[in-house]
Order: C-alpha cells, then structure tokens, then sequence
C-alpha cells in the first residue's frame, strides 16, 4: 500500500473512532458535568430515557451531522473558490440567515402579527441562507465567474448585516436572540432536527462527490477544467447549490457556528491529503468531530453552566489559524 | 347461564372506567395547580413569588434576584440560552417563559407544559399576576398583588409635587442612547406620574434614539442609571442639556435602577423610587 493511501486509511480510522469516543463522551457529558459513574447512576434510574435518549443523545449526534455538513460545505467552498481561506459563509448565507433569524424575532417581539410571526426559527434560518445565496447568485449573474461571485457574496453579506442590524436597532428586544443565534449553539438540537441533519448529509455527500472530479479539475483553473470538455457553467451552479444547502441546513438547526467549515478541509489537506472525491468525504467526517468535541467541551469546562459552542470553536479555530501561519512563515 | 353477560358487563364498565381516566388524565393534570415551576423571564419569577408560590421555583434564569429566595434555586441559564437538560432533569409541571424563545419548541417537544407570557407594559404585568394566580390555585392572590401594585402607584403619584407635573423627561435605558417610550411599562409608569415622555408613542417601546434629538428635545429631567448620568456631560452637545446644566437628574444606583428596568410585581416600588427623586428635585433650588 502507498504511503499517502495508508495516511488516509489511519486518518480514516482515527476519525471513526474520535467520532465513536466523542458520541460515548456526548451521553456521559450532561448539564452537571462528565462523569461515567454519574451516567451509570442515570441510566439505572427512570430518567434514562428523557435524559439520554431525548436530550444528550440528539444533540450529540446533531452536533456531529451539523459539523458534518459543515465540514463538506468547506472543502466544497474552497474547492469552488480555489482558495483555502475559503468559508462555507462567503456567499451571504449566514447573513441571510441571521436577517430571517432577527426578522422572527422583531416580528415577536411586536405582538406576534404579521406573515413572519408564524415561521419559526430554524425554518427562518434556512429559508435566509438560501435567500442570500440565491441573491449573491442573482447579483453575480450566475456561478461562471468565482471572483464576481466572490465580490457579490462579499456585498450581500455586508448589506444583509448592516439590514440585521438596521433592524435590531428598531427593535431592540430581538438584539439578545441574534446574539445567541451568532454564537452558535447545539442545545436545542432534538430527533426531528437529526433527522433533517442526517437525511442532508446522506443526500448531499454523494452528490458532492459526484462533482469531485469537476472541483480537482477547477484545481488546474477554469480553462484547464474547460478544456476537459465539462459543462463549467451548470456544474459550478449546482456546487453552489450544494454549498447552500448545507450550509443552511447546518446553520438552521445551530446557528452561526465559525471555524469548521475553514478548518475540517485544511486539516485533512495537512495530515491526509487527496482527490476530491475522498477530501469531501474526509472533511465532512473531520468537521463533525470538530464540532462534537467543540459540543461536549462547551457542556463540561464551565459545567453546570454551559458555553456557547461558536465559541469555543472560533477561539480553538482562530487558535489553529495563527499556529499555522506561525509554521508557515518558520518554514 | 346468567353469570357470563353479568361478568362481561361488569368489565365492559370496567373497561370503561379505566378509558375515562385514561383520556381525562392530561385534562386532570393540566387542570392541577403545579407544584414544579422553572422560571426563565425574572419578572415572571417576581410574579410567582408575588402570587405566594415561591416556594414552588424549583429553578430560575441566570438574571432571576429577587426575592432572596429565589437566589439559591439552580441557574439555568438565560432565555434564549437556556440549558435544556437541566431544566428536563428538575421535572416542572411548569416552566414560564417569554414568547418567541427558541427553547419553548424544544421543551414541548420534550413534553414539558410551558407557558409564554409577555412583559411588555403595565396590562402584561397585570395580566400575568391574574393568570398565575389563577393557574397556581389561588386567584384571589392575584387580585391582592395587583391592588397593592396600583395602591403604590397611586401613592406614588399622589406625592409627587405639583411643581413637577407636566414636566418633560428623558428616561435612558442604555447608553447608545436607548430610551423608554410612552408605550413602554416605563413610560406608562411616568405617565401616572404626570411626566411628559419627550419620545413619541409612535418610536415605539424603546426606541434607540439620536443624540442630537434628546439635545434638540432638552427635557426639563433626565432619569438614568448613575454611571451613564456621570457619562452624560462628556458625550458632544450633551453639556448644553439644561437639565443636566440644573442638575435636574435622577440618578439611579443600580440595584434600584434594576427595580425600575423589571415588569413585575416591584413597579409600585419603581413609581415610588422615580416619585421619591422627583420630589427631591422640586426641593431644589432650580
């Protein structure tokens, strides 16, 4: 076996297995704090089924399917983007997601009346990073020019911050909502959220990879991918397509959740790297670890209070972003 | 021969019974006052515990103070953070909270009876004394609290001096500058006063306002927390305020400024606190 393919297969596997320790820690780690012996005492007990199967259970696995999606939502980003700083955010999803968020919650906050007050967060969220996506589209007339995309994502993304806050300033109550939206959280994760996570992520992969040849081929540019004689147009289109689809989902259900799409790729590319094809896979499975052990940390470090998982992943992603233009400029 | 449609009648009745009690259960139970209630909104804990039912918080918000008993109960976060496995584990028949919350979809989901309640102006306040009260076994401890609040508030209104009414007054909430409007239970509270709000009904509740509107305005009072009053006369334009120039202030110190900024139980207590200042400043040379 070559050197690089027996990297990918122990990475493979340390990722498994991270993921099966982080889903056994994920139902040990409660609102009291980590303990096996305190977790043996519950599941004798009669809340075992409340406690485990429909709080810590849930969210444990949500927090890993939405890492999950963001993780492939990165590699796919800087794949399009050619560009490792590339973020599953850049094309205005998280502020679209973030103006339906304070949209809800201004429209609640003034009596409960009106077409917005009926919607509820997580369908808000989605149906904004959608929206700002398609409007970056609308905007850049399409996907066949990355830099205008980039440039069109770039100016929703201020316009639709600067409406949010517009907005928090009328309504002022709806400020606390937003802030909490923006940190990113897994706490309220239920099944029916898993659900929708896991049908995403079983839905969106494959189709990914599928595309995976186009996006090792945009590796050489756009005229060498032409030149390969791919459909560069509707293919890039559907990658956005892709890209916001998981990054809504991912968002809807958990908020604005930093440094997991930026980080999952980048740390496959370093320890493991591959075609794309096996990179999308790879960071899908690195962001959900990511974003698991972010989950169980923010249950356990402060417990019985607990952090906002946006948190600690900007703090330890921003950490790992400096670390590596440390490296990068010592070498 | 009789014995046998005699046995099958007496289970179809029993059958019967038990399908009664059984469809009825979640109606009894609903219909039991709670004994288990997670508060997540502090001016819905005041009002439970001005209903008399203290003793049945089981939990609280992170910003949930007052009365000192509610100090020890298990935090549980704020509203829109609320820590949901806590809140499962402590098993209340109740939790109260405001509409519009995230973790109110996430607590029904679990099976958790919650109640959202609004906090917004003086009828919420009323409102919501009535209906926990009500929901809490005793309606008339509803009726009692409320009288005291408007009994307060009378008195409070009573003894604000006569010099004083009409006046106008700018009421900061926060330093950006966020103010409080008519429709807000703030306003509504200097409204019984006799004060004139300088903010328009129509800015809404609390309305962050430009600074030059409150220079342009220039309320004969200005009532805010004492660390932003101290900031006031450094801020551009704002030494020209001739309220602050007369020293027309009510600065609050904070834990009775925290009385003022809470819809609850405690706003007869408020409207003697702004009353209090008031008659303060009347006693001073203008």
């Amino acid at each position: 076996m070559s050197a690089p393919a027996a990297r990918r297969r122990r990475l493979a596997f340390g990722l498994a297995l991270a993921s099966l320790l982080l889903l056994c820690a994920g139902l040990a780690a409660g609102g009291e704090g980590w303990s096996p012996a305190a977790l043996g005492e519950l599941l004798r007990g009669p809340d075992a089924g409340l406690i485990v199967g429909q709080i810590r259970a849930p969210r444990s696995l949500g927090a890993w399917l939405a890492g999950g999606l963001l993780g492939l939502a990165g590699a796919l980003a800087q794949g399009l983007f050619r560009n490792p700083l590339a973020d599953p955010f850049l094309l205005g999803s998280a502020s679209g997601a973030s103006l339906a968020v304070v949209v809800v919650l201004a429209a609640g906050a003034l009596g409960g009346h009106g077409p917005w007050s009926g919607v509820g967060l997580v369908a808000a969220a989605f149906m904004g990073a959608l929206g700002g996506v398609l409007l970056t589209l609308l905007l850049a007339r399409g996907a066949q020019h990355t830099l205008r995309l980039l440039l069109a994502g770039v100016v929703v993304g201020v316009v639709l911050s600067g409406l949010s806050d517009l907005l928090t300033l009328a309504v002022p109550e709806a400020l606390r909502g937003r802030q909490v939206f923006m940190l990113g959280s897994t706490g309220f994760l239920g099944w029916d959220g898993c659900l929708l996570l896991g049908a995403g992520l079983a839905l969106l992969l494959p189709l990914a990879q599928r595309l995976s040849r186009l996006l090792d081929a945009l590796v050489l540019g756009e005229d060498s991918a032409r030149s390969l004689g791919l459909p560069l147009p509707q293919l890039q289109l559907l990658l956005v397509g892709l890209l916001a689809a998981a990054t809504g989902l991912a968002v809807s259900q958990t908020g604005l959740v930093a440094f997991v799409g930026l980080a999952a790729p980048h740390l496959v590319r370093r320890i493991a790297p591959g075609p794309h094809a096996y990179l999308l896979a790879a960071s899908a499975a690195t962001g959900a670890v990511l974003l698991l052990a972010a989950d169980v940390a923010a249950r356990t470090l402060i417990a019985p209070q607990e952090l906002p998982v946006g948190v600690l992943t900007a703090v330890f992603g921003g950490a790992y972003l400096l670390w590596l233009l440390n490296r990068q400029r010592g070498a | 021969m009789s014995s046998q449609p005699r046995s099958s009648c007496r289970s179809r009745r029993r059958l019967g019974r038990a399908l009664t009690a059984w469809l009825l259960a979640p109606a009894l139970a609903a219909a039991a006052p709670p004994q288990r209630i997670v508060s997540l909104v502090p001016g819905l804990t005041e009002s439970v515990c001005a209903v008399g039912a203290c003793a049945r918080l089981v939990g609280v918000d992170r910003h949930s103070n007052w009365p000192a008993e509610v100090v020890a109960l298990p935090r549980l976060g704020g509203l829109d953070d609320a820590q949901v496995e806590r809140i499962a584990a402590l098993k209340p028949d109740l939790v109260l909270a405001a509409p519009g919350a995230r973790v109110v979809q996430r607590l029904q989901a679990l099976g958790l009876n919650v109640d959202t309640l609004h906090t917004r102006s003086h009828q919420d306040v009323r409102h919501n004394l009535l209906w926990l009260a009500q929901r809490l076994g005793d309606p008339a401890l509803g009726r009692k609290a409320w009288a005291a609040i408007e009994t307060q508030m009378a008195a409070a209104s009573a003894s604000v001096p006569a010099a004083m009414r009409g006046r106008s007054v700018y009421f900061e909430v926060e330093a950006s500058p966020y103010a409080a409007g008519p429709g807000s239970f703030i306003g509504q509270t200097l409204a019984q006063l006799g004060l004139r709000n300088i903010v328009p009904e129509a800015l809404g509740p609390f309305p962050k306002l430009s600074p030059e509107f409150v220079v342009r305005a220039q309320p004969d009072i200005v009532m805010a927390e004492a660390r932003q009053v101290q900031d006031m006369p450094r801020r551009p334009g704002w030494a020209s305020l001739t309220a602050l120039q007369r020293q027309q202030l009510c600065a609050f110190q904070s834990a009775d400024y925290e009385v003022l900024v809470r819809p609850g139980p405690r706003m007869g207590l408020a409207a003697q606190q702004l009353a209090d200042c008031l008659a303060r400043l009347a006693g001073e040379p203008r």
